[in-house]
């Protein structure tokens, strides 16, 4: 027995629907923001910040925004990476081209110029099912690149599309130092954090459930089958628009289109399998995993083998322990670390007993 | 009028080549409804497996058969360590499954016979001649006529024989095949094989063609949209989506391209598949769903 639950009782509606309904995962809540917030910018080297913590947070935001559409609503997506690369361009250039729009201001129409694009690619979900739609987000993924690398007004002239970040200052604070870049991803992560958690709470989280178990007995029971589609496309794809800007801004400065190909769109489809599809900490859980894991595999190997391994090999070898672990989740843990985490909390909760 | 004819010929003749990469992913799909994203690793994995052994020295029939068998052992390992244990789950699972093996198999490819480009000559000349006034390749004809013969063999598997029954009720209704006494497993493992074999024939002349290199994977994203336009469940739709993709493909390159800017092979066979799509949601030839409560 971790923790007890004995006399917490809830007497009202508001009490019950609350996200943290026991007193100890509250304040444990509330330790853990505490301790991002405060503590880890001071314990934290610029090492930690701008190569592990900030490119967890951005693919965890970019995982809750898959996680919507895949893990909520059920419509398979392999071109979230496109969606990602629309956020960060239309928030460059609403930048470049306002004079004087602030940067969280850009940033969120940089999020709504995705979520129309998103729109706009969800618009065949409408008619088509299950891996029929894979054609409508992969030809999302490469248009959206083809029209980036190949139409220069979009990176305002520059060689092969590159953008780069200018300096962020929000409120006169300048944000550019990995401390300040930290804390800003940070604050807006664990702000979209709580809207995603709320509107999957809501009635149209609900909604995107039922059609995601089974679409046709969802419009029987009188759920508006294109609404909640496309507002999962929508949404998603405003979450992974805010998640590219923050990849462009605060993680790595400067962004080609090619930054957000393919290969990142499986990455984040990786993070919600690892993380748990259906969920919302499991985004944080698989981000870390996928963040990690890289790192761990090359430090171990540079220690154990001291440099016998060459890296391109090593490589080889992240992709083989990479596709050998989705395999492993997907046959022990279809719910992903998320599921585990649970599990250790019903566990410890009725610790030393089994049940 | 004459250049247009060619275009569209060669345009055709490529997307034979497409096909054949389609044919497997139409294979495994019919026989167990699993959307197999790892059927351009196979592809990769055999023609690096068939080159390496060519290179080495051993006769080209010799590395033939031992890649088949490598394949065939490869086929049956997925059988025993991925399918077996992924029974009656939901589609997206097996296709994140298949995700992750296309992963593995890269990386083993890779890790066993290197990155490096490979050079492979299986005997037919990229010789154009003339015919009708167009200039056609040889490679390509003969590529046509790989994929035309594979198309019989398998159409007659499927459609003739007790197997290719066996293999329609599983892919019907896995439970239902295993409450009837089918044996789930050994016909996993001889499509799977199958279509290995379909990604080894596919693999040499895509090798032939550009040489064997981890680009040979990225075929799978060329081989979707046609599978997409034929319908996952039909070979002949296969072949079709592949000639409607690379035709369109060719003739989009060669008089749109000029005006829009270059580079459009990449997203247009999947728009091209998309607008089809809103015609006919299941493909030209794909069979149409019925949805039960």
């Amino acid at each position: 027995m971790i923790y007890i639950e004995t006399g917490q009782f809830v007497t009202d509606y508001r009490a019950d629907k609350s996200i943290f309904r026991l007193n100890q995962e509250r304040w444990g809540f509330y330790l853990l923001l505490a301790i991002v917030f405060i503590l880890v910018p001071f314990i934290g080297n610029d090492y930690w910040f701008s190569a592990i913590l900030i490119p967890f947070l951005v693919l965890s935001l970019a995982g809750l925004g898959l996680n919507l559409l895949t893990g909520y609503a059920g419509q398979l997506s392999l071109g979230s990476a496109a969606f990602m690369a629309v956020g960060a361009f239309a928030a460059y250039n609403f930048h470049l081209r306002i004079e004087g729009l602030p940067f969280l201001i850009s940033f969120i129409l940089g999020g709504f110029t995705a979520a129309i694009v998103g729109i706009l690619f969800g618009l065949p979900s409408l008619r088509i099912k299950g891996f029929y739609l894979l054609v409508s987000t992969l030809a999302a993924q490469f248009l959206v690149l083809w029209v980036f690398t190949n139409f220069s007004w979009f990176s305002n002239n520059s060689s092969s599309g590159v953008i780069t970040a200018p300096q962020l200052i929000i409120w006169g604070h300048d944000f550019s130092t990995p401390v300040g870049r930290y804390l800003l991803t940070l604050g807006i992560v664990v702000a979209l954090g709580f809207l995603a958690k709320s509107i999957v709470r809501s009635e149209l989280g609900r909604n995107w459930m039922a059609v995601r178990d089974m679409d046709t007995a969802a419009a029987v029971i009188g759920i508006s089958i294109p609404k909640t589609k496309l507002l999962a496309f929508g949404i998603s794809s405003f979450f992974l628009g805010i998640a590219g800007s923050l990849w462009a801004f605060t993680y790595l400065g400067t962004v080609e289109p090619h930054g957000f190909d393919l290969t990142r769109s499986f990455q984040i489809l990786f993070i919600i399998i690892i993380g748990g599809m259906g969920s919302i900490s499991g985004n944080f859980l698989g981000a870390a995993f996928i963040v990690l894991l890289p790192i761990l595999l090359s430090n171990v190997s540079a220690g154990l083998f001291a440099g016998a391994i060459d890296p391109g090999q090593l490589e080889n070898f992240q992709k083989i322990i990479f596709g050998a672990l989705i395999i492993f989740f997907l046959i022990k843990e279809p719910q992903g670390l998320a599921k585990v985490w649970q599990t250790f909390k019903q566990r410890s909760r009725v610790w030393p007993l089994r049940f | 009028m004459s250049f247009f004819f060619e275009v569209l010929t060669g345009g055709l003749l490529a997307g034979v080549m497409y096909s054949l990469v389609a044919i497997g992913f139409v294979l495994i799909y019919k026989a167990s409804g699993v959307f197999n994203f790892a059927q351009g690793s196979m592809v990769l994995f055999s023609a690096l497996t068939f080159v390496s052994l060519l290179e080495r020295g051993v006769p080209f029939w010799f590395s033939f058969l031992i890649t088949l068998l490598v394949m065939l052992v490869l086929a049956w390992s997925i059988e025993r360590f991925v399918l077996r244990k992924l029974v009656n789950r939901s589609p997206i699972t097996l296709f994140m499954a298949t995700l992750g093996l296309s992963y593995i198999i890269e990386g083993l490819a890779q890790a066993v016979w290197g990155a490096q480009v490979h050079a492979l000559d299986i005997g037919v000349s990229d010789e154009p001649f003339e015919i009708f006034g167009m200039l056609l390749s040889k490679f390509d004809l003969f590529a046509a006529a790989i994929a035309g013969g594979l198309v019989i063999v398998l159409s007659f598997l499927f459609n003739k024989t007790r197997t290719g029954i066996l293999l329609r009720a599983v892919a019907d209704d896995q439970l239902a095949a295993l409450a009837v006494g089918i044996k789930l497993n050994r016909l996993w493992f001889i499509v799977w094989g199958v279509a290995g074999f379909v990604g080894l024939v596919a693999g040499l002349l895509w090798g032939a063609r550009v040489g064997v290199q981890f680009s040979l994977s990225l075929i799978v994203l060329k081989a979707l949209p046609v599978l997409i336009i034929g319908g996952f469940t039909s070979i002949g739709g296969a072949i079709v989506g592949g000639l409607i993709i690379g035709s369109s493909e060719k003739l989009a390159e060669v008089f749109l391209g000029p005006y829009i800017g270059g580079g459009i092979e990449n997203w247009f066979p999947y728009v091209l598949a998309m607008l089809f799509l809103l015609v006919r949601p299941s493909g030209i030839f794909g069979e149409r769903a019925i949805e039960r409560v």
